[in-house]
């Protein structure tokens, strides 16, 4: 992690809530983030955690009439928490793309392909027509379409899913955008694409030095590309750190227990590790106490925070609640001691 | 393209002849002939007897069938038993009065439809969008006649508004003066006809605005820093309008169609009315040629909707 460079956004105190019956619930809860210059950052969680929703805030893309959020996102000075419509459409495209991930749904079905791209020149830039239609050529070319001329014509339907993902890149990296947030951008993909898209994503980061902002709930994805990982649950991210934190040294049980469910291409003999539970909906959440508690009903609940709070355990490593001090998986030999490093190897034979 | 269209033509010639011989039986079938109860009480029983040898009504139906193919493809559909004419001239001289009627509807039709189902998915559950849904829900429950002698008892009988029947009046006189006859008496049965056929684009319209608001593709729209009126017009509308593009051909063709109910109720001289008066004079050779015509348009219009379709919407292709 190399946080000397520049700060791009720093998201303090956010809360994003939903309106669920004329009553409002929190569905990112109080989430404090930093992304810098040539940053990857990843978000990771499961379905529901709240990342995807976090990433819509940060672009203002919910509907201001069922949703209401908090909190400061500033950028250069600028707080994208209630900014003016006519203001956020000159940051979004030009200092904020986006990346989604159905590559199919994403674009406009009756629309060139030349022509979605260029949409975003022109309201960011002063090109003419055929200045942008230069660009558009030199982006589809930046982003690995073997042939930019043909492709410009052609309609969505007509290009591959990995081409189609190429194109949403390229279409966010328009206006080579300080801020990139790429919302699950390898999860509709083959694997084999999925590495192509992901160093793409890289070699675009290294050359216009942008700060990603990275959501996925596949921690293959994060090992290999991020610099710092921020870990949700249920709206709240339980731990934070760099990449070699997290991945060497995790230490929520969320953490953990994602790490476990991970199947490992050299373990054949054992069976994947399922959390149990399922991430609770926006209503049922509890809001009180240690909110990964149900789904670790071993943990005593004297093991727990009344109100779990980040700790910071070396420089940077951020974890929520203090349970992670006694955490243990039941079908471990003997309880795993706090830090005791990574849990892969507790495996147990039958 | 052209080549499916090709083919798609000469596909429509086996399924108009089978529709021919299928009508031309039932017609056969129906009780009474032309000449039933029109004929002078005091003609003898003799001479009914030849003018129904005359007219071939006594010969096997498949040989007036194969007599009547065989004219009607030199463009001889016959003449009309009732109105003594060639049944083209009555034809194209209907055709034109339904043609007036139907365009002007049409057109309303869509003037009205259109901004409609556009407030009514843009404001969804607005009060705007309930009214509209209100109007939607009595055009498409309550039969559309009963709003036509609603509208012929007020404006034609109690107001004295617009006529109450015909196309033309009989006084007007000159291009102009016709012209103008002309539009006076298809506004009433026109605006009606519109009022009564704008259900379909508005549901069409409401609900395609309403999911496609929800699409990718239109908060990637959105993500670009598009203002919310471009993304309106340009992703969200443009997609919205297929289905009713989906229609258009088959609009098109139904223009010479008429409207069956419209034009009887309205006592207006079109299509419609002509389909009606012929059935109910057992006028076999107006209404056989009419059910072809009509099947044929059908076809037509169907053909014109998948390359109208095709043009839009770039998923589809005709091949």
């Amino acid at each position: 992690m190399d946080t000397s460079d520049e700060l791009l956004l720093d998201i303090q105190h956010l809360h994003t809530a939903f309106r669920v019956h004329d009553e409002f619930f929190d569905a990112v809860d109080d989430v404090s983030l930093t992304l810098h210059k040539n940053e990857i950052l990843a978000l990771v969680g499961e379905s529901g955690s709240g990342k995807s929703t976090l990433a819509t805030s940060i672009i203002g893309l919910h509907n201001p009439r069922n949703t209401r959020v908090t909190g400061d996102i500033m950028y250069n000075e600028l707080n994208l928490v209630g900014l003016n419509e006519a203001l956020f459409n000159r940051i979004r495209g030009n200092d904020i793309g986006m990346i989604f991930q159905d590559p199919l749904a994403a674009l406009n079905p009756l629309m060139r392909i030349g022509e979605q791209i260029a949409e975003s020149l022109v309201y960011h830039t002063k090109l003419n027509e055929s200045e942008r239609n230069a660009r558009v050529l030199e982006l589809l070319d930046q982003v690995g379409i073997p042939d930019p001329a043909l492709t410009a014509h052609q309609y969505p339907h007509e290009l591959s899913g990995g081409m189609r993902q190429r194109v949403i890149i390229a279409i966010a990296i328009a206006c080579k955008p300080p801020i990139i947030i790429a919302d699950e951008p390898t999860t509709a993909l083959d694997v084999t694409i999925q590495a192509q898209i992901l160093d793409l994503l890289e070699d675009i980061q290294k050359e216009i030095g942008s700060g990603i902002l990275l959501i996925t709930h596949d921690l293959g994805v994060v090992a290999e590309t991020a610099d710092t990982v921020a870990v949700m649950y249920s709206g709240q991210i339980v731990e934070q750190g760099s990449v070699y934190q997290v991945f060497d040294n995790p230490l929520h049980p969320y953490t953990r227990s994602l790490l476990r469910s991970m199947p490992q291409a050299d373990q054949d003999d054992e069976e994947l590790h399922v959390i149990q539970g399922t991430v609770p909906s926006l209503v049922d959440m509890q809001r009180t106490g240690d909110r990964f508690a149900p789904r670790i009903p071993w943990m005593p609940a004297s093991s727990h925070e009344e109100n779990p709070v980040l700790h910071e355990v070396e420089p940077g490593h951020l974890v929520r609640c203090t349970c992670y001090k006694t955490f243990y998986f039941p079908d471990d030999k003997q309880p795993a001691a706090a830090g005791a490093g990574s849990s892969q190897n507790a495996s147990e034979g039958e | 393209m052209w080549k499916t269209i090709l083919r798609r033509v000469l596909l429509m010639i086996p399924q108009i002849i089978i529709l021919s011989l299928f009508v031309f039986i039932l017609a056969k079938m129906m009780p009474g002939d032309p000449f039933t109860g029109l004929i002078n009480p005091q003609t003898s029983a003799s001479q009914i007897a030849q003018i129904r040898q005359e007219a071939g009504l006594n010969d096997p139906w498949p040989v007036q069938y194969f007599r009547w193919v065989g004219n009607a493809l030199h463009g001889n559909f016959g003449l009309s038993y009732q109105f003594h004419k060639p049944v083209i001239d009555l034809i194209s001289e209907r055709a034109v009065n339904t043609l007036y009627l139907a365009v002007f509807s049409v057109i309303l039709t869509y003037l009205i439809s259109i901004p409609l189902g556009i407030w009514a998915g843009r404001y969804q559950g607005s009060l705007i969008d309930n009214s509209i849904q209100f109007y939607n829900f009595v055009s498409i429950s309550v039969p559309s006649f009963v709003w036509y002698l609603l509208a012929i008892a007020l404006f034609g009988f109690v107001w004295h508004i617009f006529p109450t029947s015909g196309s033309v009046s009989v006084q007007a006189s000159g291009f102009i003066g016709v012209t103008l006859s002309r539009l006076y008496h298809i506004i009433l049965p026109g605006v009606l006809i519109a009022l009564m056929s704008t259900a379909g684009n508005i549901q069409y319209l409401r609900s395609g605005i309403i999911d496609n608001q929800l699409e990718d593709y239109v908060r990637t729209a959105r993500s670009k820093g598009v203002p919310e009126r471009v993304v309106f017009n340009k992703h969200i509308l443009r997609n919205s309008l297929l289905p009713i593009a989906a229609f258009f051909g088959n609009v098109i063709t139904g223009l010479l169609g008429g409207s069956v109910f419209a034009e009887t109720i309205f006592s207006y001289p079109g299509m419609g009315k002509l389909f009606i008066d012929s059935v109910q004079a057992r006028d076999y050779s107006v209404m056989t040629a009419l059910i072809v015509m009509y099947g044929f348009l059908t076809l037509l219009g169907n053909l014109l909707s998948d390359i109208i379709m095709s043009i839009v919407d770039p998923r589809i292709r005709i091949d």
